[in-house]
């Protein structure tokens, strides 16, 4: 219990992050925008949560300048994406690249400051239930609104009515326009949402994980989280189960290394890819057997409303 | 509104939709020319034209999907300028495509709600379900509300996007092509449903190239050709050759068919074939027949009932789960598809430019894809031959009358109707003992249909073995010696006298009713 404990509280702070990328890749996604641009996407939202709450001393402000960053680097993307039509994995990788060199650039003069972020509290009630309580309830407030996010979309994408056009913008946008729906419109809001949520994933890190900036802090979180929407088949739930899995790998082999075992670190960390391989192979089963299930049905497809088929 | 259709049209109110002078130009050239077109509460007007004709590109314009660059719109006599199909939909007018508009992934209900105003944040599913329950009902367009629409059948799915319209308010219904994907008798049942409409004071306009059909429902006819308006007419007042004529601009050539029973020996033969479609279903169940030298066996069907799972298995790109196919004596049933072409069988796909050719090779390319492994196209295994290739390229071109600007250009810029002639080429260059030939003249104009069946007659009289796929029973009926009919990947019986039955008898087979016994 002693050990059990810390350990899965530091899963949850650790898949934190990249919950918030992955859900908002899955609203990115649901529109049939792929944005391969995370890595990049949460480096700046690192930086600009570091920066504004070093110059504000509020942290709060801090994650919404990531949250706006996230927005304004993934209005490159969607423009090019939507508006132009260009390849979406190309932009997406040129999102990354372009992310990773302007933090590194901005930040250059600042690596190893530190910031005083946001701090644990416990929630009343629920933070006194034995095990559940230390474990969900000991945290920062991101971890809270971030359990809100996923039950809200959850029930947003599936049971309402702006959901409901989301997803049928992503499986057939020339079916969602000929019922009068804005494809481009609603590609824009969400794909620009989602770079916002991977914004405030890089600010989690900077603002509230390590409390500092270090150059490239991310390392490779954006791209747990692209496999991450695959493994969680495009769904908040699976998402958090997914998310809270890799954090709990992530603390485990921090565990291992103060330990010194023999287990290479980097082992552990290629899991998340194994289970999305796994969950690949699943999906593909089941298609076999007439069940359709996984990506929208036009994920990384432009649309053009007057191109004739 | 009353309900007594003969009133409802008053001397002295406007047409229900008006469109003057439309003008729509794609890359320079006209798809729509000047063309005027009205419709009148509770008529069902045809538009009638060949493939091509610029019926569809009128229709996206009257629903909103494409702008028309010159040209005015009114609905009820009021002008209308619509920006998007979300303006059409809010002045009445609800398109079925021929490609539906449906999302697979989604229920039905959940597709009829899609892009409509007024629907509350948090769906209520029950209250919807009930008025598409009723409205199902009153229509006569039975469909289960909360299905997923990739269960459904083509028919089904498309009651629910009539469904999806008339649950939107829609005065004026357009249905492209509507009755390509039904069976005679569901034909016959979605014609109810549109006189139900109609007598409701909606107005129907139906895209169609059926002739016969649309005379047999329509109230008048519009006939598109070229792009241009050729003429508005009572359906009673004309007969079937006028409207063709009006289609085509010339006296139809009947297709001569020779009478000769010259069948030769069985060169293809087939013994309980089951295979499984790309989601791992059955889609062909122990199917037999044999196919001789000198005989065109016609395949009838509604699309999607095993005729391409068949055309696959008899070309080795799809393998088979039992059964055995034996060629001019010789079990095939394992070969590769490049056996199957080096022993002679020809096909030609529905899918021209995805499965056919290759669209952005260019026509010496795509002349040699079925070749270029063997001499004289290939030298020395490795090189290929180009000034042989061209040389063949040319040949074919000539014999065929391809119009292309030179053989190098890429064969995406031909016209469908060249596309299929060069496909015909291809595949009829070697002397091919099999021909499968899927819809070989599904959207071309009626002069290139013409030229394919003529050449299909005389591969016939040439010895070799033909399969001709089609959904048209006419053109069925026309060529074949006999007939097969397929529905859900079972063999319903088989029609040995073509020329003698009726199109109920193979229609109540299409629709899966056993007739082996009849005949």
């Amino acid at each position: 219990m002693d050990i059990l404990i810390p350990m899965l509280a530091a899963a949850i702070r650790s898949g934190t992050p990249v919950l918030y990328s992955v859900l908002g890749e899955i609203l990115t996604e649901r529109s049939g925008v792929m944005n391969l641009g995370l890595e990049g996407l949460m480096l700046v939202g690192a930086f600009a949560g570091f920066a504004v709450t070093q110059s504000t001393g509020s942290p709060y402000a801090g994650l919404a300048a990531a949250f706006l960053a996230g927005v304004l680097v993934t209005l490159i993307h969607a423009f090019l994406c939507i508006t132009m039509g260009a390849n979406q994995v190309v932009s997406g990788l040129a999102l990354t690249m372009f992310g990773g060199g302007m933090s590194g650039m901005l930040g250059r003069g600042h690596i190893g400051e530190t910031i005083k972020g946001l701090s644990p509290f416990r929630i009343p009630i629920l933070g006194d239930i034995p095990l559940i309580g230390p474990v969900l309830f000991h945290h920062d407030i991101m971890v809270y609104i971030s359990y809100i996010l996923v039950a809200a979309l959850g029930f947003f994408i599936f049971r309402t009515r702006p959901g409901m056009n989301l997803r049928a913008v992503g499986e057939n946008p020339r079916a969602s326009d000929a019922m009068g729906l804005s494809v481009a419109g609603i590609r824009y809001f969400y794909t620009l949402v989602g770079g916002g949520l991977s914004g405030i994933a890089g600010g989690y890190l900077s603002v509230v994980y390590t409390q500092m900036w270090v150059e490239g802090m991310t390392s490779g979180r954006g791209w747990i989280a692209v496999a991450l929407v695959i493994f969680s088949i495009w769904h908040p739930f699976r998402a958090a189960l997914g998310c809270y899995l890799f954090g709990g790998i992530d603390a485990l082999q921090m565990r291992m290394q103060a330990a010194g075992t023999s287990i290479p670190a980097p082992l552990l960390l290629m899991l998340p890819y194994l289970m999305t391989l796994v969950v690949l192979t699943f999906i593909s089963i089941r298609k076999r057997q007439g069940i359709l299930l996984g990506a929208p049905a036009s994920l990384g497809n432009p649309f053009r409303r007057e191109e004739r088929e | 509104m009353s309900s007594e259709p003969k009133s409802v049209n008053d001397a002295n109110m406007p047409p229900l939709v008006s469109m003057r002078g439309i003008d729509k130009i794609f890359f320079g050239s006209y798809a729509n020319k000047g063309v005027d077109f009205n419709l009148k509460r509770g008529e069902v007007h045809a538009l009638l034209g060949e493939n091509g004709a610029g019926k569809t590109t009128l229709m996206n314009v009257l629903s909103g999907i494409y702008a028309p660059d010159a040209g005015t719109i009114s609905i009820d006599g009021r002008d209308v300028s619509f920006r998007s199909p979300r303006d059409a939909i809010a002045s009445g007018i609800g398109m079925v495509h021929q490609h539906f508009m449906l999302i697979p992934a989604l229920s039905v209900w959940e597709n009829m709600l899609l892009g409509m105003g007024g629907i509350p944040f948090v769906m209520k599913k029950h209250e919807i379900v009930a008025r598409i329950k009723e409205l199902s009902k009153r229509y006569a367009l039975s469909v289960d509300p909360e299905a997923y629409v990739w269960t459904l059948s083509i028919g089904e799915q498309q009651r629910v996007e009539i469904l999806k319209m008339l649950y939107r308010g829609t005065k004026v219904l357009i249905l492209d092509e509507p009755t390509s994907v039904l069976t005679p008798q569901e034909t016959r049942d979605f014609f109810v449903t549109l006189r139900v409409m109609t007598e409701a004071g909606h107005g129907v306009i139906l895209i169609s190239h059926k002739i016969d059909e649309i005379l047999s429902i329509s109230d008048r006819l519009s006939i598109l050709r070229k792009g241009e308006h050729i003429g508005t007419v009572n359906a009673s007042g004309v007969t079937r050759e006028t409207v063709a004529e009006m289609m085509v601009g010339r006296v139809l050539r009947p297709i001569k068919r020779p009478d000769s029973e010259r069948h030769g020996p069985t060169i293809l033969s087939c013994a309980r074939l089951s295979a499984r479609n790309d989601r791992g279903a059955l889609s062909l169940s122990g199917v037999s027949f044999d196919l001789a030298a000198s005989e065109i066996l016609g395949v009838a069907g509604v699309v999607g009932n095993g005729q391409g799972e068949l055309c696959e298995v008899l070309t080795g790109l799809r393998s088979l789960d039992s059964g055995e196919i034996t060629l001019k004596g010789d079990n095939v049933s394992l070969c590769t598809p490049r056996e199957f072409i080096r022993r002679g069988v020809s096909y030609i796909p529905v899918d021209r430019k995805g499965m056919g050719l290759v669209p952005n090779m260019n026509l010496k390319e795509n002349a040699a894809l079925k070749r270029y492994w063997k001499k004289p196209a290939s030298v020395k295994k490795i090189f290929l031959d180009w000034e042989y290739i061209a040389g063949l390229t040319g040949e074919l071109v000539a014999r065929y009358a391809i119009q292309a600007d030179s053989l190098a250009s890429p064969v995406r810029v031909l016209s469908g109707g060249n596309i299929q002639k060069l496909m015909l080429a291809r595949e009829l260059s070697e002397a091919p003992s099999v021909i499968l030939a899927m819809h070989p003249v599904w959207g071309l104009d009626v002069g290139a249909a013409e030229f394919v069946h003529e050449r299909i007659l005389e591969e016939r009289e040439r010895g070799a073995g033909i399969m001709l796929i089609s959904e048209d029973l006419d053109e069925l009926m026309e060529l074949s010696d006999r007939i097969i009919v397929m529905s859900r990947g079972k063999i319903m019986g088989t029609v040995r006298r073509p020329r003698d039955a009726t199109k109920e008898e193979i229609g109540l087979m299409m629709a899966g009713e056993s007739m082996e016994a009849t005949r």
